[in-house]
């Protein structure tokens, strides 16, 4: 059995540190979450307006935030941004600002989605009832494209919280950075740590996930 | 004449602040620079594209083979093909990159970087294939199948004639999904110092510091492999919808 360097994680502090970059990584998914839900909902209401100039507009804000490599999104908004305007971000806001960005597109996708598979005959009727145009949202079309959206937004948590990753490349102290540190300060006593820290955090990454794409999977089924 | 003094050294003090100012802001771009270094993003996206579909043709095996074992219900084999779906599909890129360039060598078997780009973007991409595949799969319908072999069709002449051409254009659109984040995954390439668009423009901002021309070509470039790519996906949509049987 060669040397898998799995004792560097029991020295110290070092298994809580390594935590403790993930919980960096998963906080900055989902406080970005709960951020995108309420915007997503908003943008992808204006999305389904028949006004040229806001469907021109918010079809260009999507497209562009899809096709555009995340890593990309994070280098122009950490690089880019703060060149031209002159401020100082650091880049745990950068990473925020940027997953809300695609959250918020993303999420807006989908809650457009969901609305168009809304029968036209539940707006006129909550109209013919006498419903104001935010109650009509609120109260009728909302709450049913709810099962719709669950287990589709639950996937996109799951695809957040994966895509925190890449904020290492714009310097925040996640979980693989830690790990990197503990690989370079034990590199003398043992040369394998690579082995066994890259592997843990490849579980922890899938501990995290796993448990939500299994709970959207079986929505899915429950409620198609 | 203490006046004049001051207006003498104020002057240039003004106009240099200011014109530094504007160089900061990024207001004047540089064509010459971005003349010079078109070759390197080239280069990089023909890396880019290259890997990408390199990584893309091993998945799409993958994920046939995944998708073929999981839907005829071999034992053992798809046990083992569900465990790395679901491994595949809930671990990030780079995380998987890690390991497969930094820790699979000190268990003595070292790969070059671009190896190690292809193998982990055919790791990721067949768990999301074989789910594509699967799901078009399960689509076509028990009773084609059951016409197929009352017709005297062997279990590999229906699969080829009857089942698989159904399957594949029903997912078609999650392939193209797929196609297209796989494309984009690339990027995280330049962490295993592979010199892809990504790479080659965070070096050129280090050197350089030309941030906005190097971040204006990467933009530039990704669109040019992306969006055709998009195009041509949408195309493809609506060209095999023709084939959904019934409806």
């Amino acid at each position: 059995m060669p040397d898998l360097g799995l004792e560097v994680l029991f020295k110290g502090s070092n298994f809580i540190r390594l935590l403790g970059g993930l919980f960096t990584a998963v906080k900055i998914s989902l406080v970005s979450i709960a951020v995108s839900i309420p915007l997503g909902i908003l943008l992808g209401i204006l999305m389904t307006r028949k006004n040229i100039a806001v469907r021109f507009f918010t079809k260009l804000y999507l497209e562009f935030i899809r096709i555009m490599p995340q890593l990309v999104l994070l280098f122009l908004v950490f690089f880019g941004t703060t060149r031209s305007m002159g401020w100082n971000l650091p880049g745990e806001g950068a990473s925020m600002i940027v997953f809300v960005l695609w959250g918020t597109a993303e999420m807006g996708d989908l809650v457009r989605g969901a609305l168009v598979s809304i029968p036209k005959h539940q707006y006129e009727s909550s109209q013919a009832l006498g419903f104001r145009r935010g109650q009509i949202y609120f109260y009728i079309i909302l709450p049913q494209t709810l099962r719709r959206l669950m287990p589709l937004s639950i996937n996109l948590i799951t695809r957040m919280i994966k895509t925190t990753s890449l904020i290492l490349m714009i310097g925040v102290v996640e979980v693989l950075k830690v790990g990197q540190q503990m690989i370079e300060a034990n590199r003398m006593t043992s040369p394998n740590a690579a082995f066994g820290v890259f592997f843990v955090i490849f579980i922890l990454y899938f501990i995290i996930c796993w448990p939500f794409s299994a709970a959207a999977g079986k929505l899915e089924k429950k409620w198609s | 004449m203490p006046e004049h003094t001051v207006m003498n050294t104020k002057t240039p003090l003004w106009s240099k602040a200011c014109s530094s100012k504007k160089q900061e802001r990024g207001a004047a771009v540089d064509f010459t620079y971005i003349e010079n270094v078109l070759p390197l993003y080239r280069r990089a996206a023909v890396l880019t594209v290259r890997l990408g579909m390199e990584g893309i043709f091993l998945a799409v095996i993958t994920g046939l083979f995944c998708a073929l074992v999981l839907y005829e219900k071999i034992p053992i084999l798809r046990q083992i093909v569900t465990v790395y779906i679901e491994v595949s599909r809930n671990t990030p890129l780079l995380v998987q990159l890690f390991f497969i360039y930094y820790g699979l060598p000190k268990t003595g078997l070292a790969l070059t970087p671009e190896v190690c780009g292809v193998a982990g973007l055919a790791f990721l991409g067949g768990g999301y294939m074989a789910e594509a595949f699967r799901s078009g799969l399960e689509g076509v319908e028990n009773i084609q199948r059951e016409s197929a072999y009352s017709l005297g069709m062997s279990r590999a002449q229906t699969m080829r004639y009857i089942v698989l051409p159904q399957a594949v254009s029903t997912s078609i659109p999650a392939f193209v999904a797929n196609v297209i984040f796989l494309l984009k995954e690339t990027s995280v390439f330049s962490a295993i110092s592979l010199m892809d668009l990504m790479f080659t423009a965070k070096d050129l901002i280090g050197l350089y510091y030309k941030t906005t021309e190097s971040l204006a070509l990467l933009v530039v470039f990704y669109l040019m492999i992306l969006l055709p790519v998009s195009i041509a996906g949408a195309v493809l949509e609506r060209k095999v919808r023709y084939a959904g049987f019934g409806t």
